[in-house]
């Protein structure tokens, strides 16, 4: 296993890499530039091969401690600086710092007259000395091809051009040397046949009156690199490539679930809500609420205590919170405490790498938790095809959750034709749960029904439920299912009235029920009553006759006892034994 | 040739209209051929059309490199034309006499090679 992996890793580690410290860019190169070798950075003009390349410089000089030489062609020193301190850029410190040295270097056609051999060494001094002065590792030619324009001989041209480029390897800088886009080919003068370890290609389209600034790796010798077009974009900070599709599936993931912000639609995604760091789509048709859902989740958030960014793209922020005052959610505190932090720009304002970056930038800063995009949809009219719109959706979702911030997109779906469970914006497949909201139409009522269409990884409500804005938030009911299928609004409250009555009924029918076996019972009772007093009056009777019978019977035995008296009799046992005992003796002795 | 090695060669002109010293100064890396046949090809010219009244300077970059942004030195040898105003700039070993020397303004461009 090991031994598989040693080998390969040599190998990997052979080609020795530059970071260029362009946001971005290091990621799509595996690294940076290869070092020690030049790097062909072509375009047309204004697709910013300048300000690339300067910035390779800058970055070498602030953030690697690798001071660096800018020997330009097209622009002087001042021009240079000037044009860079809009990126943030202080090109004269570092020039009087020692860390970057720019030389220009003028070539006028008409002024050269060329009367017979020469050879670019003047160049090659220029250069080496420039390079020794500040010790630099870096070193960019910009534009070189400009010698083409001064100088006529090109077989000379060319021959020097490639003793150039073996020379800068020779010194061992990393370099970057620019050169502006031919027809048919990469460069106008072919200088990728020279430059040949390393081509990256710039480009700046204008589709749909938005241009947008793209770049290629059209060649990286012994190097593994992304090879799709990515966006790049130059803001006040610089140059920045947005490589989101180059990572890989590897984020984090959370087994935190946080609330929706809504009780009963917690309770519909398994009782606990979404996960952290989850992507969200609420979609639904115009007015369905979406907002409303992002609202509540955003306030949950903002309770929670997590900063939480809201990227606007269709209402203004003032507009957005006295709307959710309306419906009882006053995130006006959050926003003043900042934890909630809007961001409002109309889509069409500038591309989609714009918006993009844009949200980059603010992510960056904020760091929040939170992230809601309303609506995606309209994302469309930046000016950019939907493939670009759900590819660059992508790399946002990817991007965010590489920082486990949860996002919470709406989609505006256009309702009336077509399946609802589909979006305007192919995102389906990287959204983890998603919310449908919808119009149900019936009895000339229009109501909003929610239902959980898919929520990964967790055991969801299967339930479609209906959906109220009212002046205390959002609330869910349950829609009544008959037979004719589901019914909302006013049908729902019908249907609901006409079962309560039945209820009632049913209800009323056995409390009558009740009160019969209540009355059966107390006449019951009274009958138990009433046989036990007959009981008891019989017993009575009984005992009594019983001592009738008792003292009759004394009675008549007392009478024969009298009876036996009067007669003499030797029944009288008692009487004889106390009264005559002697004549008992005399009777046994009789008998004998 | 520690520093710029100077040349000065002074005589009395008679067929040019500008009476002023030419200064020139020839750029050069090393002492190369190219380098020593640029500057006899140089001299040459001097002392054709402008004897006694011109100077050479001659610096090599290898020596003193930094003297090589100064005056825009990018292709080796250059020469230039320091006075009289305007300056000009010239290239290559000056093998070419009719070029050097509508290079130096020393006469008009001909058409014929065109």
């Amino acid at each position: 296993m090991t031994k598989v992996a040693g080998p390969l890793k040599t190998a990997h580690a052979k080609l020795a890499k530059t970071p260029s410290g362009i946001k971005g860019l290091d990621e799509i190169m595996e690294g940076g530039l290869p070092q020690g070798r030049p790097t062909l950075v072509c375009g047309s003009a204004g697709c910013g091969k300048t300000l690339m390349a300067m910035e390779f410089l800058v970055k070498g000089a602030t953030d690697y401690g690798e001071p660096g030489v800018f020997m330009a062609f097209e622009e002087t020193s001042d021009e240079l600086a000037q044009n860079v301190r809009s990126l943030g850029f202080d090109l004269e410190g570092l020039i009087r710092q020692k860390k970057i040295l720019v030389d220009y270097v003028r070539i006028e056609r008409g002024e050269i007259e060329e009367t017979g051999d020469y050879d670019l060494e003047g160049l090659f001094i220029r250069l080496g000395h420039a390079i020794d002065s500040v010790g630099a590792k870096r070193v960019v030619l910009d534009t070189i091809e400009v010698l083409f324009g001064g100088l006529t001989n090109e077989v000379i041209l060319r021959a020097e051009l490639r003793r150039l480029f073996r020379w800068l390897k020779d010194r061992g800088v990393t370099a970057i040397i620019t050169g502006e886009r031919g027809e048919g080919a990469l460069t106008r003068h072919s200088l990728e046949e020279y430059v040949s370890d390393c081509v990256i290609l710039l480009d700046n389209r204008v589709i749909n009156e938005v241009s947008t600034r793209r770049m290629r790796i059209v060649k990286y010798r012994g190097s593994a690199h992304g090879t799709n077009e990515y966006p790049f974009l130059i803001d006040e900070e610089g140059f920045s490539v947005l490589p989101i599709t180059s990572i890989v599936l590897t984020h984090k993931v959370s087994d935190e679930r946080i609330s929706t912000g809504i009780e009963r639609l917690d309770a519909m995604l398994d009782g606990q809500g979404y996960y952290r760091g989850s992507t969200v789509l609420v979609s639904g048709t115009a007015g369905s609420g979406k907002s409303s859902l992002a609202a509540h989740f955003v306030d949950a958030a903002c309770r929670r205590g997590e900063r939480t960014l809201y990227i606007a793209f269709e209402e203004a922020p003032a507009q957005i919170m006295r709307n959710m005052r309306s419906i009882g959610l006053d995130l006006e505190p959050w926003a003043r405490k900042g934890l909630l932090q809007f961001h409002a720009a109309r889509a069409t304002l500038f591309g989609l790498e714009m918006h993009l970056a844009i949200i980059h930038k603010l992510v960056k800063e904020t760091a929040p938790r939170v992230i809601v995009l309303d609506p995606i949809t309209n994302l469309n009219h930046a000016g950019a095809s939907r493939k670009e719109v759900t590819d660059t959706l992508t790399r946002l979702v990817d991007f965010l959750k590489m920082q486990g911030i949860t996002v919470l997109m709406t989609s505006l779906t256009s309702g009336e034709k077509g399946p609802q469970e589909k979006t305007d914006v192919d995102i389906s497949s990287i959204v983890d749960t998603w919310l449908l909201l919808r119009d149900l139409e019936l009895g000339g009522e229009r109501n909003r029904a929610m239902y959980v269409l898919k929520s990964r990884g967790m055991p969801h409500s299967n339930q479609i439920r209906e959906f109220h804005l009212t002046g205390r938030g959002i609330e869910l009911t349950d829609v009544y299912l008959g037979p004719e299928g589901v019914l909302t609004g006013s049908a729902r409250l019908s249907q609901e009235a006409r079962e309560k009555a039945a209820v009632l009924e049913r209800q009323q029918g056995l409390e009558a029920k009740q009160r019969e076996l209540e009355r059966r019972r107390e006449a019951l009772e009274a009958r138990i009553v009433a046989l036990r007093k007959e009981f008891e009056a019989e017993s009575e009777e009984m005992a009594r006759r019983i001592a009738e019978d008792r003292s009759r019977a004394e009675v008549s035995r007392l009478d024969r006892m009298r009876m036996g008296v009067s007669r003499k009799s030797d029944d009288g046992a008692g009487l004889t034994r106390t009264v005559a005992p002697r004549p008992r003796k005399n009777q046994e002795e009789h008998r004998a | 040739m520690s520093k710029a090695a100077t040349a000065r060669h002074q005589k009395a002109a008679d067929n040019e209209s500008t009476k002023e010293t030419w200064h020139l100064r020839l750029y050069v890396a090393g002492q190369t051929p190219r380098s020593v046949t640029a500057f006899a090809n140089l001299k040459k010219i001097c002392e054709e059309h402008l004897a006694g009244r011109y100077s050479i300077e001659v610096i090599d970059l290898m020596q003193q490199p930094q003297l090589a942004a100064g005056d825009q030195i990018v292709a080796i040898p250059t020469l230039i034309r320091k006075l009289p105003e305007p300056l000009r700039r010239i290239v290559g070993d000056l093998r070419n006499t009719e070029k050097a020397l509508v290079g130096l303004n020393l006469r008009p461009p001909a058409r014929s090679d065109a």
